[in-house]
């Protein structure tokens, strides 16, 4: 159990009592950002990255890895007491989360929802924790061909399992790679796509976007919606608490099918929006009180909460061994680990074991520490929520000036980081999906200098992809799941009255 | 941005500014736009094969050569659908909401390379409680003020981390 013994080599990085501090300070900053409109996991974190360089690199992933537990865990909070889904993966929990509140049941819908977004990130911290190290040695091996193999495959996936037309798909993901491509080549150092321009030099930094996209675009919905914060109040006592723990272990076979979906949708990169809303439609047709959903039962919002907590922690096990995020935040993570000087990837785990492991644990930790916050504080951070539009929507866009700003230094980044709001409106509005621009924006040159390793390798053949089993079959696979969307409907039609095909499978 | 041309008079008339379906002409055309910015430009400094393997400009163009042939795909679907979406893109009033969040929000940027980040949030924060908020200046002063200086005592004390500074803090030493 070489596992375990790195294990309890990660706890023990975490007796530094300061760690413990910036874990509990990083879970409350994130329950606060998940809480507030505007702010979510990804630009939360991006905006606090900054603030983070003067720390050592295991101390700043713990507090910004807690940052991402506790946005997980306050986007429950808003959709249960005041029907507005704090953040994207929430919604699914605002279809019994919030009829439950009405019914005066907000306590025991919060504490299923926290405990159930316990259960699913327990579960994927298990599957990182044993699965972590076998893929990392695995990795290891790999060849250029093989990473970009791995690369396409991450792409594809948005393509076949993604709800939004592929085209538009192609579209914002080519738009990443695009952005990603300006500023200087690394290969030869030629300049590309600046016009002239100084400014361009620099490229389009993802951290920027990421601001842009997701906080000011979606200040711009929330502001369309016109909404009006009108919340049920929140109390829950310990009594609450342990009746409803007591009635969670019967719902076991629909927790562990939620787990696993979540962890499917977090490695391969569907990430945890679609992930809470196919373990809802699941729980829905295997309950026996599935035609009770939608009016406030308790398995309607333990469910959707477990498979995404198990998608947003499981998103870091691609991340960690192989260095390709499986959601927009991890992609952020990413960008810090860079930063510190850290290259992700398999090897990662032979050369910063302490920091891996550290990590890792403090998943564990984290997620502990996060339930007891969030059980305990819930009142507090409902009444943030009362705070009208008018006061908080303008220090959103401050907070969010200020992230752009810090990350190079640059005035002109907040400009950009404006751009990038409306655009992230504009896409939202349209069905554009801004996750797969994101990635793209992160990958982007790291897919293109490994796709370029592997031409100089075969010397400009193409057949190298298919050069071994390992490579061609992931090739293979990226292509299917590229194509899905016309060999789905192929299959349709061959199958007149034929169910839709499951998109996860 | 009002187009009367895709009329619907189904909905109602006072609220209606361009079509879901105009939007997403408008937007894949943006696209094919940039898609062949993209392509030229890769194309001046190299997109071919050379000796040594793919030029700077390769993968660029083929990204570029993707997102048009993808916003084609957007495009034609858009134009020649059997059931296209003349849905409302967005209402009068709503436009009206963004519009109010939006204008403000450039001139704050514009303000912030004027007067310093702190001095340009402290106006923006009041400017929005006294326009949209309607609240009284006993409320408006601590907020706005108590903002920025909690911004400052965090990244200029704390963290060490400078932000753009204007002639107002010049003047207090800083």
């Amino acid at each position: 159990m070489e596992a375990l013994s790195s294990l309890i080599g990660g706890f023990s990085v975490l007796a530094d009592p300061m760690n413990i501090v910036y874990m509990f300070v990083g879970i409350t900053l994130g329950v606060l950002i998940g809480v507030l409109p505007g702010l979510g996991g990804a630009n939360g974190v991006a905006i606090l990255l900054p603030l983070t360089f003067s720390m050592t690199p295991v101390s700043a992933i713990i507090m910004l890895s807690s940052i991402y537990w506790g946005a997980l865990f306050g986007g429950a909070i808003t959709s249960i007491l005041f029907n507005i889904p704090g953040e994207p993966w929430s919604v699914a929990t605002t279809f019994d989360g919030h009829p439950m509140a009405q019914k005066g049941k907000a306590g025991e819908a919060l504490t299923g929802a926290f405990t159930g977004s316990f259960i699913g990130a327990f579960f994927a911290v298990l599957l990182i924790t044993f699965l972590a190290p076998v893929i990392a040695k695995f990795a290891l091996q790999f060849g250029p061909a093989e990473f970009f193999a791995v690369y396409l495959l991450t792409f594809c996936s948005f393509v076949g399992m993604g709800k939004e037309p592929p085209f538009k798909v192609i579209a914002a993901m080519m738009l990443g790679f695009a952005l990603a491509a300006v500023g200087i080549d690394t290969v030869t150092g030629q300049l590309r796509m600046t016009f002239g321009s100084v400014e361009l030099l620099r490229g389009f930094d993802f951290l920027v976007a990421v601001i842009g996209l997701f906080g000011v675009g979606e200040i711009l919905l929330t502001m369309e919606e016109g909404l009006a914060f009108k919340g049920k109040s929140a109390s829950i006592n310990a009594r609450v608490v342990f009746q409803t723990w007591a009635k969670l272990p019967k719902y076991w076979v629909g927790c562990l099918r939620s787990a696993i979906v979540g962890c499917w949708m977090g490695v391969t990169p569907g990430g945890a929006t679609p992930a809470s809303f196919m373990s809802y439609g699941l729980a829905k047709k295997f309950s026996k009180n599935g035609r009770n959903f939608g009016k406030g039962e308790l398995e309607g919002v333990v469910m959707p909460e477990v498979a995404a907590h198990a998608a947003g922690t499981s998103a870091l096990l691609p991340m960690l061994t192989l260095g390709i995020p499986g959601s927009p935040t991890a992609a952020v993570l990413l960008g810090g680990l860079l930063i510190w000087g850290l290259q992700p990837g398999p090897l990662l785990f032979v050369e910063q074991k302490d920091f891996v492991w550290g990590l890792i644990a403090s998943i564990y930790l984290g997620n502990i520490a996060g339930l007891i916050v969030v059980l305990t504080t819930v009142p507090i951070f409902a009444a943030i929520l009362r705070i009208p539009f008018s006061v908080i929507a303008p220090i959103i866009l401050v907070i969010c000036a200020v992230g752009a700003y810090t990350v190079h230094n640059a005035g002109l980044d907040i400009a950009v980081m404006l751009i990038f709001g409306v655009i992230g409106y504009l896409f939202k509005k349209l069905n554009y999906p801004l996750a797969p621009l994101v990635l793209a924006l992160v990958l982007g040159d790291m897919a293109e200098s490994s796709f370029r390793q592997a031409m100089l390798v075969s010397q400009g053949n193409l057949s190298i992809f298919w050069s071994n089993p390992l490579v061609g079959s992931i090739v293979t696979l990226a292509l299917v799941m590229l194509f899905w969307p016309i060999i789905g409907a192929v299959m349709q039609r061959l199958r007149p009255g034929g169910e839709k095909p499951a998109a996860a499978e | 941005m009002t187009d009367h041309a895709h009329g619907d008079h189904a909905t109602d008339s006072t609220e209606k500014t361009v079509t879901n379906r105009t939007m997403d002409v408008v937007v894949a055309l943006a696209f094919m736009g940039l898609a062949a910015v993209v392509m030229s430009d890769s194309w001046r400094i190299g997109a071919r094969w050379a000796s040594d393997g793919p030029e700077a400009g390769y993968f660029p163009f083929y990204v570029g050569l993707l997102m048009f042939i993808a916003s084609a795909g957007t495009l034609a679907t858009a134009l020649f659908t059997k059931h296209p979406d003349l849905g409302n893109f967005v209402d009068r009033s709503q436009l009206k909401s963004v519009m109010q969040v939006l204008v403000p929000t450039c001139i704050y940027v514009g303000l912030i390379f004027v007067l310093g980040i702190y001095l340009a949030s402290a106006i923006f924060i009041a400017f929005f409680m006294w326009w949209l908020g309607k609240y009284p200046i006993a409320k408006i002063i601590p907020v706005s003020i108590g903002v920025p200086l909690m911004l400052f005592m965090m990244f200029e004390v704390w963290f060490l981390v400078p932000l753009p500074k204007g002639p107002l803090e010049t003047a207090l030493g800083y």
